[in-house]
């Protein structure tokens, strides 16, 4: 039944508020109660008679209050609902095709889609609705079946990070079947190809209803590179009032650790649909960025993944000839200058002074001999991944380098004198290139007529100069060779980098082999045919919410199909690594449009939000409650026993709540008056009760063996507690309990500011190795992650925790993994002379985390047995043993810090006082 | 047989710390008195010195005031003024009906009587009058009368109202009667009438808490005695106050008429109302009773 938008779960029990004016007649003739009182003068009042039989009526607004409140009982029983969802009654009652765009667009509002979802398979769950769910993203052919089935799935049904292709869409049309069913869209609010022709196929077998979020979508163009500055555009779908948008860059800081680097606040201005704006990065910055977004929106489309289009290498330009000045043609160095200034930042300067900065590439022009000492240095850089480019030239053919010997940076040993074909003192024609080999970097690229070499220097021909060679000439004589040194290469082109000897340099070949040779990076994304042959492996892909996940074992991708390709199932986007780059691919290409959906006028489209269900019930009983409440304080005062002392009483009894003070001060207290081991609550009844038992056994073993004598262990509530009082917080990792909030989190960084320590224990024996898919780790992450904690090591054999009271190596529980993880100690720890420990942290490591469950080992029951097994026989009893011992140094180290690092200045002390 | 022995202890000194305090504050009051004007009026009147005279046979040594006697050859023996002390009795009602207190912060009628009572007592006794209560303790002078007064004092009956015992009230004496003469008053009026015949004068003292005179309630109630054994409900509590203060002043103006007929004299005290204007008054009315 509904009276306006209140439904009544129970109608009926309205009935009774007919009842209420009988009441009032009741209530009206019972006199109120008789008060009983002591007075002495009685003696006085004996025998004098009440001039009126009737008793005192009970005052009307009196009667009214108790009305009230028993009208809101009943009206409150009859179970009253605000907006109850009924509105099932009308519809029809075949099955139901719920269709979702599931795209990434549909991302940003997921969690809403998913509860209105949710709602609704309840709903066709009561009705009896066979159900279909079908992502347009990934199609499948429909499947009806019970809703509670589907309910049970959805938590894995998630958005996927493309939008429908047309060609999805057909399949999807192709695979509807004959039957009827009526149809709810859940749009994801973009206009996708193919969409009308589904939209029919669907309208031809039942009515269709669009669910399409009011929520703009805002999405965002891959970052260029234009001028030096990176310009990042976004896009929005519906345009609209101006709106204010702020792009963020991620990267790694130079420790490593992900940081936002920078942030450019972009604004869309009124009705326009895209806008764009610089962002000036230094090149060290610049290339550290590895994602942009857009800040608050969680979708695929809403990042762009950066590769190294962004990145500018490095290039060091040495030249062994600097006397003819005023020569600039004739410069070794001028044609790769020109080649590599658009894509490369260019260094300039003595070898020596170059290498300390670490550049991508060193060319070297015609430079035939290095000192012994440059020749060691670059060789080292080579070997650490360098790439040296040397090219020929008059002195190098002039020179004895790699006559006899192979030289170290030379990839061959070369003839004396080289070569000069063409020449006016010489027979033959100049020669041309002949094509590329297949397993030639430069495989592909065509070769234009005009070039042609006149003057070279020869390889002697050795056994391994077939594999070195990798661009020959048309008489098969090698123009470039390469040698691997280390992980880097040593590349010779054996012409000069002037137009001296050959042509090459004049030609457009010149600059795509030393792209190719990833001497310079190209700032566009590579053409298909750039790519052709090529295979791509993802790394790094996006998922719908735009979060990296590991690849896993997705398919690699050709690579020109990694270029030319739209996103999509073969085709996700992320990093994808090839041959010496990687290449990013995002949702959004460079060049696209949005368009917002367009539904036929016929369609109903409406938002995510319906209003809630709100129950009254509770409400009403309330009032009902507080009107009796108030119907006690008006009996009081209309029969005199309500004193402004009594009544101000009541009234605060009433206002107050139930005090948390008082326990929470009893807590203090108790955790003040000794040192009390703590642990977090998880909130599942048997670990909490695992950890407290194995707090109570450290706590008895401290107390045997240490003067640390702690009373029984607490749990704690991160949300109500105090942490301040415990020195040690022992955090056992579940995967399903709650996150703290956000006050607790500020709440636990103050903590670990000022001097608390927290051992995390995952409990599952590091399986998986550390941080990675074992669903403790994952939450350990995920509850970790808004901690202020400091970068961590694998404790280190000379960690202070391993001597603070017992000296230990090994640190088991119930299990046996190595691995305990504290703060690092900082970079600059030195090992002091005669000490066999560093001076390491000056302070208690605010973490500790591991997953040997020590609280297991630890625990005993009430009568101090132990509570499980470790390990077998003796050898687990010696487990258990150094389990305690573990505890008993970690309790040590907290409540003595540094003290026993300090032990390392005991020979400088003993030394000052003259011993 | 064991009695535990911290509540019986406890009871003790409960009991024990009764007496002090009530004898403390009526010393205080006394002592408040005497300061003033009618005080010094009697005091040293015990100690007055009458004559000396010469030894008598019969007469003990002890009697023998050596001073005197050293000045001269006879020996003499010192006499003071003889006194006619009188007897003073009291009757201080302990029934239940006193023990009520319409207000925490006023005290309770049979508190406010007995220190009246005492702290008469304590004046009387300076003044050099015995002092005792009826049926129970014999007139007596002395600071262990007093205690024993206070002892006697704070002890408590069942009976719903109290009557006026005349027992041991000897003729041509002093009494004084402290009471809320709330129950039958014709107890009163007999106990009056004999000690008029018997020559014996004193005070009537009424003592009423304030709830008692204004009669502040309203609704249906069921008004019921101390000891409960007198219940009185009525439906309209408000409707009954005009005729109950009425019968109360009837009450008073008896009181008055068979004091006046008896040559008592009557007094009306509130809990409310200090207990030093209620001292001065009785002290004057035992003055003027005193026959001065």
């Amino acid at each position: 039944m509904m009276i306006g938008p209140i439904g009544f779960a129970t109608p009926w029990l309205l009935a009774a508020l007919a009842a209420l004016p009988i009441l009032w007649i009741i209530l009206r003739a019972v006199p109120p109660a008789p008060l009983r009182r002591r007075f002495p003068g009685v003696a006085l009042l004996l025998g004098l008679k009440d001039d009126d039989s009737v008793t005192d009526r009970t005052p009307w607004w009196l009667l009214l209050l108790r009305m009230l409140a028993v009208a809101a009982v009943i009206i409150g029983l009859a179970g009253p609902v605000l907006n109850p969802q009924d509105d099932g009654a009308e519809a029809s009652r075949g099955p139901l095709l719920i269709l979702l765009d599931a795209s990434w667009a549909s991302a940003r509002d997921w969690p809403t889609q998913r509860d209105l979802l949710d709602g609704m398979l309840a709903e066709a769950g009561r009705q009896g609705r066979p159900v279909a769910l079908l992502r347009l993203s990934e199609p499948e052919e429909p499947v009806f079946q019970s809703a509670e089935a589907w309910r049970s799935r959805l938590s894995g049904v998630a958005p996927r990070p493309w939008a429908a292709t047309p060609g999805m869409m057909a399949r999807v049309a192709a695979t509807l079947g004959s039957d009827d069913f009526e149809t709810r869209w859940f749009s994801d609010g973009l206009s996708h190809l193919g969409r009308e022709q589904l939209l029919s196929a669907l309208e031809a077998r039942g009515p269709v209803s669009v669910y399409q979020s009011p929520r703009p979508v805002l999405a965002m163009a891959p970052v260029e590179l234009v001028d030096g500055a990176l310009r990042v555009t976004a896009h929005r779908v519906q345009p609209g009032a101006s709106r204010d948008i702020t792009i963020e860059a991620h990267g790694r800081d130079p420790a490593g650790v992900q940081r936002l680097l920078a942030t450019l606040p972009l604004s869309f201005d009124t009705d326009a649909r895209q806008t764009s704006g610089d962002l000036s990065l230094p090149a060290e910055l610049r290339a550290r960025v590895s994602r942009f977004e857009i800040a608050g929106q969680s979708h695929a489309g809403a990042i762009t993944l950066t590769d190294d289009s962004l990145k500018r290498r490095e290039v060091a330009l040495i030249a062994g000839r600097d006397d003819r000045e005023g020569l600039e043609l004739l410069s070794p160095l001028h044609y790769l200058e020109q080649a590599l200034i658009p894509t490369a930042d260019l260094l300039d300067g003595a070898l020596m002074d170059i290498l300390p900065a670490n550049p991508d590439v060193i060319v070297l022009a015609d430079v035939a001999t290095l000192s012994g000492g440059e020749q060691t240095a670059l060789l080292d850089w080579t070997a650490k991944g360098g790439m040296l480019l040397r090219f020929a030239g008059p002195r190098l053919a002039a020179s004895d380098v790699s006559r006899t010997d192979e030289a170290p940076l030379m990839p061959v040993r070369l003839r004396v004198g080289g070569r000069m074909v063409g020449g006016a003192m010489s027979w033959g024609e100049p020669k041309a290139l002949a094509p590329f080999a297949e397993d030639s970097p430069f495989h592909g690229l065509a070769i234009p007529d005009d070039v042609t070499v006149s003057a070279q220097v020869m390889a002697q021909p050795d056994p391994t100069l077939a594999d070195r060679v990798i661009a020959q000439l048309s008489d098969g004589t090698p123009l470039v060779t390469r040698k691997r040194v280390g992980d880097g290469q040593v590349v010779l082109f054996h012409v000069t980098a002037n137009a001296e000897w050959s042509s090459l340099p004049l030609s457009g070949l010149f600059v795509q082999m030393l792209e190719r040779l990833a001497v310079s990076s190209a700032v566009a994304q590579p053409k298909a045919q750039d790519l052709a042959g090529t295979t791509w492996q993802p790394v790094r892909v996006l998922d719908g919410f735009g979060k990296l996940i590991d690849a896993g074992n997705l398919p690699g991708v050709a690579g020109d199909r990694l270029v030319s390709d739209d996103i999509g199932p073969d085709l996700h986007p992320g990093l994808y690594d090839g041959p010496d780059r990687r290449i990013a691919r995002n949702v959004l290409g460079p060049d696209a449009v949005l368009e917002p959906a367009a539904w036929p006028a016929r369609i109903p489209v409406t938002g995510l939000t319906r209003p809630a269900e709100a129950p009254l019930g509770g409400w009403l009983l309330a009032l009902a409650l507080v009107l009796l409440m108030g119907d006690i304080l008006a009996s009081l005062a209309l029969s005199g026993r309500l004193l402004p002392a009594r009544a101000a009483l009541i009234i605060l009894t009433a206002l107050m709540l139930p005090d948390p003070g008082q326990a929470q001060d009893d807590k203090a207290i108790l955790a003040t008056s000794e040192v009390v081991l703590a642990h977090v609550l998880t909130g599942n009844a048997q670990i909490d009760n695992t950890v407290r038992s194995g707090l109570a056994g450290l706590g008895r073993t401290l107390f045997f063996r240490t003067s640390v004598e702690p009373a029984e262990p607490i749990g704690i509530d991160l949300e109500t507690d105090e942490l301040a009082f415990y020195p040690l917080l022992y955090w056992p990792i579940t995967p399903d309990q709650p996150t703290p909030s956000a006050e607790a989190y500020a709440k636990l960084n103050a903590y670990l500011r000022t001097g608390g320590m927290i051992l995390f224990d995952t409990r599952d024996a590091d399986i998986a190795g550390f941080g990675a898919a074992s669903p403790n780790g994952a939450k350990l992450q995920r509850l970790a992650a808004p901690l202020d904690i400091p970068p961590l090591e694998p404790l280190p054999e000379d960690h202070v925790l391993t001597r603070t009271f017992y000296l230990l190596q090994d640190f088991p529980g119930r299990h046996t993994g190595r691995r305990v993880w504290v703060e690092a100690a900082p970079p600059d720890a030195e090992k002091i002379e005669g000490m066999p420990f560093r001076n390491l942290n000056d302070g208690v490591t605010p973490v500790v985390i591991g997953g040997n469950d020590w609280a297991s080992a630890w625990a005993i029951d009430s009568s101090g047995n132990p509570m499980f097994p470790v390990g077998r026989g003796y050898a687990g009893e010696r487990q258990r043993e150094l389990a305690y011992r573990f505890g008993v140094n970690l309790v040590m180290h907290v409540l003595t810090g540094n003290y026993k690092s300090d032990q390392v200045h005991v020979p400088a002390l003993l030394d000052r006082l003259g011993q | 047989m064991t009695l535990p022995i911290a509540p019986l202890r406890s009871r003790a000194e409960a009991e024990a710390a009764r007496l002090p305090p009530l004898l403390a504050r009526a010393e205080h009051l006394a002592g408040a008195v005497l300061l003033g004007e009618h005080g010094r009026r009697r005091s040293g009147l015990g100690d007055d010195f009458w004559q000396y005279r010469p030894v008598q046979p019969g007469d003990s040594r002890r009697h023998i005031d050596w001073r005197r006697s050293a000045r001269s050859d006879m020996q003499y023996v010192r006499q003071r003024e003889w006194q006619i002390a009188q007897s003073v009795m009291l009757w201080v009602d302990n029934s239940a009906s006193m023990n009520f207190s319409s207000d925490d912060n006023l005290p309770q009628k049979s508190d406010r009587a007995r220190l009246l009572a005492l702290a008469v007592a304590v004046l009387l006794n300076r003044a050099g009058e015995r002092v005792g209560i009826t049926g129970t303790l014999p007139p007596r002078r002395g600071n262990a009368q007093i205690t024993r007064l206070a002892e006697v004092l704070v002890r408590e009956s069942d009976a719903d109202y109290g009557s006026p015992d005349m027992r041991g009230m000897q003729s041509h004496g002093r009494a004084l009667f402290v009471s809320d003469f709330m129950g039958n008053v014709d107890p009163v009026r007999t106990a009056l009438t004999s000690s008029a015949d018997r020559g014996v004068q004193g005070v009537l003292m009424q003592v009423l808490d304030p709830a008692e005179e204004a009669f502040p309630y309203r609704g249906r109630t069921i008004f019921e005695s101390v000891a409960g054994t007198l219940a009185h409900e009525t439906l309209k509590a408000n409707a009954l106050r005009d005729r109950y203060l009425e019968r109360l002043a009837e009450r008073k103006a008896e009181l008055r008429a068979i004091c006046a007929a008896t040559g008592w004299q009557y007094g009306l005290h509130h809990t409310s109302d200090s207990p030093q204007s209620a001292l001065l008054w009785l002290y004057r009315a035992f003055d003027r009773s005193m026959g001065r």
